[in-house]
């Protein structure tokens, strides 16, 4: 390749010379239009982030119902938009590890009982005052209130005592929890000035954007915050915008036509067709959500263990992750837990589609009749077709699925967690203390699988606590061991998080922990120039 | 009474389209070469001639859904529209009849039920009531019935005060007679014409709801509810989602057509895409 | 203008108002009888027991249901709609902006529309039974016929993804430059134009032909007039009345009965705010929603009740 394209190239990148000019004289130069348009982009990655100009994202999950206070942020816009200008203790490292953000250091006693996070010095909110150990404290408070909604409360109730000790808080907890660390990178708990106790919807916290738009439900906006502690890392753009687009086709269409520089959520079926457009580029990365068949431990017949057997071995999940995901995600082990987990062991054998070993296990159970199952357009996107598809997979068995299909209201109230056989949804946790803790330990309220044995509680607690990583990893290869094989839950596969970047836009890196780079793609992409 | 060759052609082309909808409707199980819900193929397969129309977001056989899909559309539509026009008919001759305290109940009764938007009715009440054909055709009919009540009370006010009505009212014939003998045979060839109008309005306000995700359940499916499955294909061209919305388009234009044929051996005025 | 019709219009006004009353009582009966509880479709799957306690009673959900009403209708009155149970916004001042973009669009597509359909009707007449006449036909009869729904997505087709002369989403917000509001608007507004474009085109000519067999129109004929003066001068103003009617009852549609249109383009208007309320039983948002659109339609057709009045002598001056 001849020095002069390359000089050219890096001129490009730095703005010193147009895209088009540099095409032509490419071309004069005997290149190809698609090398020279690869060799852009490299540059453009030598180069570094492009500094300024406007990044658009159009996602769904926003209802002109929502508000900004952390506290109550479920859906993906929310969430999105909070990364933008909201500012946590520590963030998820896309290798699942932590980054101490606001915290400067976390360190606890040895019995995992007492944390010390120590307060940097230095950050500002973007009222212009400083981040204190009184209003990540304040912030604490606020969350695990009992009066509060916060959903975060669950996460916090752990906690006995708080105090602030110098530039550092102090969280004395019940139980030892070696995991506490992963519990302040939840996305609800943004550090907020008196911990928002004054006006939780102000917007204010010390992320890389101010707040200049909130238009709930239709788009927000925010201008790079001069003051931003990490300088340069993060908000490369002057601007960021969301604009809120449910529709799934009308997202794909402001990406195609190029109103919107990112979308996520995009449907598995598209992704061949919408990889052909020029210019756009699919992100996928396989996360920690799952969709499970949901069994009863203690309700019959699905009391009987050789019967929950049968009916994970007459699982499909190759049919099944092709036919509902179009092969984007990863098929489930029975466990509600992935490689996207810290700590998890990777070496336990796959459960395999069995007819024949499931009509013996059904055999052994001596049921007879069909079994009711349960679905309903909102447990999951394509959960009824998953559950014909399961119906057929199950008739080589020999068992008979009768599916009734629930209407989407009232599906959360009414079925998941109250019938012994259903379909549902989790979008992961942090950890695998936290997603057992959440729904597999007998006194969670969670329990959708009415799993209640003291021993697994037991191995939980222990983990919990337990500082050596090895034996920690030890201790969840048993405990993953024992859900494969005992447990009431039916994992066919885990979802990967499918998004989509538009032309021009670099500096893409996926998040298993969420879609849109874990929330930051606005604040860590930019568009070539 | 007709004149075969005096129909016009594009009434010939509606009668012969409509005649092969109902009769794809009716006999759907013995014309469909797949079930309903019976995954055939991969998603989005092109037209081939294994599967003629393709496949759906689901690898299903799209032309056998069609056939299907024309059964329920039509089924549901013709329901509703019978009941709109039972009901609407029956209340607005009587309102007419009667006239007096009776007449401005229902009126004023049918103008507030009128003045709140069709869909945004709709979209309430069904996100409410469970959601089975039974009470979409319910919602659809009686949220029609009032257009067409005002129709007929406007027609029938006219004919009612003509003078072989009188006649009759002196006669002492009953209000059961003045109604069914006297006003329904003169005013029947505006309702006939709008009947065809309001039909299509049904298959496209279904259609809508189905859209909206109120609308048939599946795997059973409208051809609304057909080109929302497939709608993620429509910006790429598939035609998985074109060829429902233009099978509800072609069904509308047939019925219009012969709606029309009607429409000019009489004249009429009313009715409309309901008031939105 | 004389007295009696004053007494008319006046009439028709108190009719109006009392109208406006009963749909405001249908309205809250209606939405007490939505089952569901609001608590916990706020909450979602993620309610605890703990929080779900706490937020209802907070939202107050306990008074009995009359005195909820006068309270609300007493609100009302005052211009106060209440505050969202979602979000605890003040629902007057969040509606207001989405009204007006409702108003924004539907005032697009009408000006277009409305001209268009009549200039389309008056030349279906002029020529009728020509060829023109039956392209007009079929053009009209082709376009109600499609989804609405389907006409959108194909707008997004060819003008935002193919071609990329229009945005494909109309996100419109305060202190946009008109001129890229108007842009953003083109397509939906598109739409519903080929939405109301062919009732109106319809009625516009089979009320002009309905006068067009009358005695002064032959009278007008054999005076030499040319057709199109005809039409102009002596049919049109006749027809007024229907035409003004159909026009009304489009322009209604164009303002309560675009959800499926915002859906699509992504419309910030008062059609997305309600469906996102209904699904969180948000009962204040959907009575205010709904006394508006109430408002909306039986304003115009008071408008049109009116105007048909001062078009018609014979009621103008009643026996």
């Amino acid at each position: 390749m001849s020095k002069e394209l390359e000089f050219l190239s890096h001129s490009v990148a730095r703005g010193k010379l147009s895209r088009r000019d540099f095409l032509g004289r490419a071309a004069a130069l005997g290149v190809s239009a698609a090398f020279a348009n690869t060799l852009l982009s490299d540059a453009a990655r030598a180069e570094g982030p492009v500094k300024g100009g406007m990044l658009k994202a159009g996602l769904q999950g926003g209802e002109s119902s929502n508000v900004l206070d952390p506290a109550l942020n479920l859906s993906q816009v929310n969430f999105s938009f909070g990364k933008c200008w909201g500012e946590l203790l520590v963030e998820l490292k896309p290798d699942g590890g932590l980054e101490n953000r606001i915290a400067e250091e976390i360190g606890s006693s040895p019995d995992a009982k007492t944390w010390t996070m120590k307060i940097r010095k230095g950050i500002q909110f973007h009222d212009g005052k400083e981040v204190a150990p009184a209003d990540v404290m304040a912030t604490l408070e606020r969350h695990a209130d009992e009066k509060s909604k916060s959903a975060a409360l669950g996460i916090l109730q752990g906690i006995d005592t708080m105090k602030v000790d110098g530039d550092a808080v102090v969280v004395t907890l019940k139980d030892a929890n070696a995991d506490f660390p992963y519990l302040m990178a939840d996305y609800h708990l943004v550090i907020q000035p008196n911990g928002g106790k004054d006006n939780p919807n102000a917007g204010i916290s010390a992320g890389p954007y101010k707040v200049t738009v909130n238009e709930p439900g239709v788009r927000y906006g925010g201008e790079k915050f001069a003051n931003y502690w990490q300088g340069d890392k993060l908000g490369h753009a002057d601007q960021v915008e969301i604009v809120v687009i449910n529709d799934p086709t009308a997202r794909t269409a402001a990406l195609q036509g190029g109103q919107v520089n990112m979308i996520n959520r995009v449907e598995p079926k598209i992704v061949d067709l919408i990889k052909r457009v020029p210019g756009v580029t699919i992100q996928t990365v396989s996360g920690r959500g799952f969709y499970p068949f949901n069994m009863f431990c203690d309700t019959a017949p699905f009391d009987n263990n050789d019967l929950r057997m049968a009916l994970k071995l007459a699982m499909d999940r190759d049919e099944m992750l092709d036919k509902i995901l179009r092969g984007y995600g990863e098929v489930g082990n029975d466990m509600p837990v992935n490689k996207a987990y810290p700590l998890f062991s990777d070496d336990i054998e796959q459960r395999k589609f069995d007819p024949e070993k499931a009509a013996e296990f059904y055999k052994k159970s001596g049921h007879s009749g069909s079994i009711l199952l349960r679905t309903s357009d909102v447990a999951f996107p394509g959960a009824v077709d998953a559950a014909q598809l399961y119906q057929q997979s199950c008739a080589k068995a020999g068992i008979k699925i009768e599916i009734k299909r629930e209407p989407g209201d009232g599906y959360w109230s009414e079925v998941w967690n109250k019938q012994p056989f259903s379909l549902s949804y989790w979008g992961g946790r942090a950890t695998q203390d936290q997603m057992y803790s959440t729904a597999y330990i007998s006194s969670a309220d969670w329990n959708d699988t009415r799993w209640k044995r003291p021993e697994f509680d037991k191995m939980v607690i222990a983990a919990r606590g337990e500082l050596d990583e090895a034996k920690r990893k030890k201790m969840y290869r048993d405990m993953g061991l024992m859900m494969r094989d005992e447990g009431g839950l039916l994992v066919p596969f885990f979802n990967q998080y499918i998004d989509a970047s538009g032309k021009g836009v670099q500096g893409w890196v996926n998040n298993p922990a969420q879609e849109m780079c874990g929330g930051y793609a606005l604040a860590m992409c930019w568009l070539e120039a | 009474m007709l004149d075969l060759k005096r129909i016009p052609l594009g009434a010939w082309l509606g009668l012969v389209l409509t005649g092969l909808f109902l009769i794809c409707a009716i006999f759907a199980p013995w014309i469909a070469p797949h079930g309903n819900g019976e995954i055939v193929g991969d998603v989005w397969e092109p037209m081939s001639a294994a599967h003629l129309l393709g496949t759906d977001n689901l690898g299903r056989d799209l032309l056998s859904r069609m056939i299907y899909g024309a059964r329920i559309t039509i089924l549901i539509a013709v329901l509703a529209t019978a009941l709109s026009f039972s009901l609407g008919a029956i209340l607005g001759f009587t309102a007419a009849a009667v006239g007096g305290w009776f007449d401005t109940l229902v009126s004023r009764f049918v103008d507030l039920l009128m003045s709140i938007p069709t869909l945004i009715f709709g979209l309430v009440v069904l996100s409410v009531l469970p959601t089975n054909t039974l009470t979409l055709i319910l919602v659809m009919g009686i949220l029609d019935s009032t257009r067409v009540y005002r129709l007929s009370r406007a027609v029938a006010v006219d004919i009612n005060v003509m003078d072989f009505v009188e006649a009759a009212k002196l006669r002492g014939e009953g209000m059961r007679w003045i109604i069914f003998r006297e006003i329904l045979p003169n005013a029947l060839s505006p309702l006939v014409a709008e009947l065809g109008v309001r039909f299509i309005f049904a298959v496209l306000f279904l259609s809508a709801l189905s859209f909206l995700g109120l609308g048939v359940q599946p795997p059973d499916s409208d051809w609304g509810g057909m080109v929302k499955e497939n709608k993620d294909g429509i910006v790429f061209g598939i035609p998985a989602a074109l060829i429902p919305a233009a099978a509800i388009a072609v069904l509308a234009i047939s019925v219009n057509l012969v709606a029309d044929w009607v429409l000019n051996r009489t004249t009429d005025l009313k009715g409309g895409r309901g008031n939105g | 203008m004389s007295f009696p019709i004053l007494k008319l219009i006046a009439q028709r006004i108190a009719l109006g108002i009392v109208l406006l009353f009963a749909v405001s009582i249908l309205i809250f009966v209606g939405t007490q009888i939505l089952p569901g509880d609001v608590a916990q479709s706020i909450l979602g799957q993620a309610a605890t027991p703990q929080a779900l306690a706490n937020l209802r009673e907070q939202l107050g959900l306990n008074d009995p249901a009359y005195i909820r009403y006068f309270r609300w209708l007493g609100g009302v009155l005052t211009g106060d709609l209440g505050t969202a149970l979602t979000s605890g916004q003040d629902i007057a001042s969040s509606i207001w902006p989405r009204l007006e973009n409702t108003l924004f669009l539907a005032g697009c597509a009408a000006v277009v529309a409305v001209p268009l359909a009549i200039i389309l009707g008056l030349l279906a007449v002029r020529y009728r039974n020509g060829p023109i006449d039956k392209i007009i036909s079929a053009f009209a009869l082709a376009s109600t016929s499609f989804p609405e729904f389907f006409i959108g997505y194909l707008l997004v087709y060819f003008f935002a993804v193919k071609w990329q002369v229009f945005p494909a989403i109309s996100t419109v917000f305060d202190g946009m430059p008109f001129l890229q509001r108007l842009q953003a608007v083109v397509l939906p507004a598109t739409a519903l134009t080929l939405v109301v474009l062919a009732h109106m085109m319809r009625m516009t000519r089979a009320a002009i032909l309905n006068v067009m067999q009358s005695a002064y129109i032959e009278t007008a004929e054999l005076k030499g007039l040319r057709p199109f003066d005809i039409i102009r001068k002596h049919a049109f103003p006749n027809a007024v009345a229907p035409v003004v009617n159909v026009v009304m009852l489009n322009l209604a549609y164009l303002v309560v009965g675009v959800v499926v249109i915002e859906v699509i383009f992504v419309y910030p208007g008062m059609g997305q705010y309600l469906v996102d309320h209904v699904a969180k039983r948000d009962v204040p948002v959907v009575q205010a929603v709904g006394l508006i659109f109430a408002a909306v339609y039986i304003v115009l057709n008071i408008i049109a009740d009116i105007a048909a009045i001062l078009a018609n002598p014979r009621l103008r001056h009643p026996k």
